[in-house]
C-alpha cells in the first residue's frame, strides 16, 4: 500500500478549501445576505458534496498525520505493522466522516 | 575557505547549502502544529455543527463568543501555518525551475497569509460586535 500520497492530495485539498472555510467566516461578519448566499451554496448538491469531500479529506489527513506521529516516534515500522497502520488510518477516516456527518444531521438537522 | 586552519566546523559549512536553504525548524513546526490541530479539532467540529441551519444572526452570536472565538483563531493559525509548511514541500519536490519554484513558494506565502488575516479579522470583527 501506498498512501503517502493520499496524504499529500488531501493535504492540498484542504489548502485550498480553506477559501470556503474563510468565506464563510467573512459572510459571517459581513452581514445576513452574505451569509445567506454560503448557505445557499452549502446546502446546494454539490455544496453538500464539497463538504463532504472536505470532512473526508481533513478526517483521513488527520488520521493519517496520527500514522505519521507513531512513525515519527520510531513505532511501526515492520511489514505487517505498516499495513495495519495504512489501513487504520484509511478505515479510522472514513468512519470519522460517516460520525460527523450524522450527529451533523443529528443536531442540526431539525434546525 | 575551509583549509586547515578554518575555524569553522564542518557541520557549519554546510549549513544553509540543502535544496530547502533551511533547517530542521520547518519539520518541528509542522510537527507543532498538527499536534496543536489534533488538540484542536473535536472543539472546532463541534462549533461548526453548533451552527448548522442557524441564520446570520445566530451565528454570529456563537461565534462572537469569548471561548469560541479563541478556539477558532488558534485552529487558524495553526492550519494556516501548517499547509504554509506543506505547500511549501510539495513545491520543493515537484517543482524544479529555480525561478518558478521561488514565485511558487512566494504566492504560497501569500495565500496562506492572506486566508489567515481574513478569518481572523472577521472573527475579531464578530467578537467585537461592530
Amino acid at each position: 500500500m501506498a498512501l503517502s500520497i493520499v496524504h499529500r492530495a488531501t493535504g492540498v485539498a484542504l489548502y485550498f478549501g480553506t477559501l470556503l472555510l474563510a468565506w464563510w467566516l467573512i459572510a459571517a461578519a459581513s452581514g445576513p445576505t452574505a451569509y445567506a448566499n454560503v448557505q445557499a451554496f452549502t446546502g446546494s448538491v454539490i455544496g453538500k458534496l464539497i463538504v463532504f469531500g472536505y470532512t473526508w479529506a481533513l478526517m483521513h489527513h488527520l488520521c493519517s498525520g496520527i500514522r505519521h506521529f507513531v512513525w515519527d516516534l520510531g513505532y511501526g515500522f515492520k511489514a505487517n505493522e505498516r499495513e495495519a497502520l495504512t489501513w487504520g488510518a484509511l478505515v479510522a477516516g472514513i468512519a470519522l466522516t460517516v460520525l460527523v456527518w450524522i450527529i451533523a444531521y443529528a443536531v442540526g438537522g431539525g434546525r | 575557505m575551509s583549509g586547515p586552519s578554518s575555524m569553522r566546523t564542518p557541520l557549519a559549512r554546510v549549513r544553509n547549502l540543502g535544496a530547502s536553504h533551511s533547517g530542521t525548524g520547518d519539520f518541528w513546526r509542522q510537527r507543532l502544529t498538527a499536534v496543536a490541530m489534533v488538540l484542536l479539532i473535536v472543539p472546532v467540529i463541534t462549533v461548526v455543527i453548533m451552527l448548522i441551519g442557524r441564520n446570520q444572526a445566530g451565528a454570529k452570536l456563537i461565534l462572537g463568543s469569548l471561548p469560541i472565538a479563541i478556539i477558532l483563531l488558534l485552529f487558524i493559525i495553526a492550519s494556516a501555518w501548517h499547509m504554509k509548511i506543506g505547500m511549501q514541500v510539495v513545491i520543493e519536490d515537484y517543482v524544479h525551475s529555480e525561478k518558478l519554484k521561488i514565485a511558487s513558494v512566494m504566492a504560497n506565502n501569500f495565500f496562506c497569509f492572506v486566508v489567515a488575516l481574513a478569518s481572523i479579522y472577521a472573527i475579531l470583527k464578530l467578537s467585537s460586535g461592530v
